[in-house]
């Protein structure tokens, strides 16, 4: 079992570790300098270094500080925005007309890079609060997972929907056992999308400020400052929170729809 | 009693526009309880049409129909009849037996009963084994199966049929029709059953309800005079193709007269 296992990641694995050890040739074989172009060794031992740091008990890993940090304005914005998406979705497509009014607008709304409003954001709820970040993630998923709900309400089946018809079924019930249900897949693949573009919304909300101990903030200082291999460690960071953040929204999708296509194991 | 009684039925989709089509014609038509009846004939001709307005899922544009004696909206709100379509429409997200049970979740059913109901349902169209299985673990013909017990499993007194089989092949269509002919029997259900086949519907009818298109309305009503059970002897036997001929007949001499080449 193990075994068939590692042979499916084998191809995988053989991809990551030849792209690493052909990186790190080039920057030796072309003596890139490493504020262009750090080798993934540096990285990898600036890595350790913070790991160590942040084991030590007398010590502090600003990068972890920084991580957490982030990671949580990532997570409440993404529950914020969600949340208020999928409620909003049900609200709306309860009544066809507001529906059909409000669409056209998240649906333009969904195309406005919400990013250019983080500024904004940091002076409506100061540089230094969290919640300008988890503002400007919770706007950044809010709508795709409005739009995502309100088709999945929406785009049933018309034969569904007559049978329903034929048990009499109050609109509630249509609601609560078809409509919910068919939205379940349309809901997880915006919140698959909505998992990673939090963690984006969060760094790059940092960029424009925010408190020291963030990971946009790190990136943009220790970059300055050309310690690159500082840079890209708190990079790598990043891409393991939102991997992670990504798998747990899988994990959950597969946990709660086992019935679902992709999951169906013949 | 009549299960269905139908006087001057007209439905007209589109009225006023240029793409007015009269779907429905003068349609006279009684079904009484516990029959076994069919509406065949090609497409266009009204049938699943008329079927629809039987089942409160269109509205007729004129004429006077009733279903147990009441009108049809009433009838579905009395939850007087199970409706099977072409494609079997189950739920993926629920189990086989979920899926059986979801019409007397509906209802109000209490939950020990649903299951009671469910599995003796289930057991009837021989997929007794298969509750906690899922849609897509089973083949089409159990497909259609399943969803013959959850439109029979609140007890309808009428069973409206739109080409249930038609989506399946040659041999589990014929195993389904024995299967049909045998819940009928066990149930005592009146079915009115939407067919395009020939054989099909002189397999299982009672009587059947030769129609035509443009306008849709009915050209014979056939009585079937091959006693049952029916089993595979009953395609062998020469009343049986006496009466595929009859039928395929009307056909021919109806869509011809509607449908003539040289006219158009």
């Amino acid at each position: 079992m193990i075994r068939a296992r590692l042979v499916n990641y084998l191809p995988t694995i053989a991809v990551a570790v030849t792209v690493l050890l052909a990186w790190e040739l080039l920057v030796l074989l072309f003596d890139i300098q490493q504020f262009l172009l750090p080798k993934p060794s540096a990285i990898f031992a600036e890595f350790a270094y913070q790991v160590g740091l942040w084991l030590a008990p007398d010590e502090r890993s600003i990068l972890f500080e920084s991580s957490g940090a982030t990671f949580w304005e990532a997570v409440g914005g993404f529950v914020i925005g969600c949340g208020s998406g999928v409620l909003v979705a049900l609200i709306t497509s309860r009544w066809t007309i507001i529906s059909e009014a409000t669409m056209p607008f998240a649906i333009a709304a969904n195309s406005v890079p919400i990013i250019a409003f983080a500024p904004i954001m940091n002076n409506w709820f100061g540089i230094t609060n969290p919640a300008s970040k988890m503002a400007i993630v919770a706007i950044i998923v809010f709508f795709p997972t409005m739009i995502n709900t309100v088709r999945g309400l929406t785009l049933v089946d018309a034969r569904q929907l007559e049978l329903m018809r034929s048990y009499a079924a109050s609109p509630g019930e249509v609601l609560r056992k078809l409509r919910i249900p068919n939205a379940l897949p349309y809901i997880f693949s915006a919140l698959r999308v909505a998992s990673a573009l939090s963690l984006i919304g969060a760094v790059v909300a940092e960029f424009f400020g925010g408190p020291r101990a963030t990971l946009g903030v790190y990136i943009t200082q220790e970059a300055s400052a050309f310690d690159f291999a500082k840079a890209w460690t708190a990079i790598m960071m990043a891409s393991i929170i939102g991997i992670g953040f990504y798998l747990t929204v899988l994990m959950l999708e597969r946990r709660l729809m086992p019935w679902h296509v992709s999951f169906r194991v013949e | 009693m009549n299960a269905i009684e139908a006087q001057g039925i007209h439905k007209v989709f589109n009225p006023g526009t240029d793409e007015e089509v009269i779907a429905l014609q003068d349609i006279d038509l009684q079904v009484v309880a516990g029959e076994f009846l069919s509406l065949v004939g090609p497409s266009g001709c009204g049938k699943s049409t008329l079927m629809r307005l039987i089942a409160d899922l269109l509205q007729p544009s004129g004429g006077e129909l009733r279903v147990n004696g009441k009108a049809p909206a009433q009838a579905r709100r009395d939850r007087d009849y199970g409706m099977v379509f072409q494609q079997a429409t189950l739920y993926d997200w629920r189990s086989v037996s979920k899926n059986v049970q979801l019409p007397l979740e509906v209802m109000g059913y209490a939950k020990a009963e649903r299951v009671k109901r469910a599995q003796a349902m289930l057991e009837l169209v021989e997929l007794g084994d298969f509750l906690e299985h899922y849609p897509w673990q089973l083949s089409g013909g159990m497909q259609q199966r399943v969803s013959i017990a959850r439109a029979l499993v609140f007890e309808p007194s009428v069973l409206l049929m739109d080409e249930p089989f038609g989506a399946l092949d040659e041999f589990t269509r014929e195993r389904m029709n024995m299967e049909l002919l045998r819940i009928w029997q066990a149930t005592g259900t009146t079915v009115v059953f939407v067919t395009h086949s020939i054989a099909e519907a002189a397999f299982l009818s009672q009587r059947i309800v030769v129609m035509t298109p443009r306008p849709g309305r009915i050209t014979q009503v056939v009585a079937n005079p091959l006693p049952y059970p029916r089993d595979f002897q009953t395609r062998a036997d020469p009343a049986f193709h006496a009466l595929v001929t009859q039928l395929r007949d009307l056909l021919r001499d109806a869509v011809g007269a509607s449908d003539n080449p040289r006219k158009a």
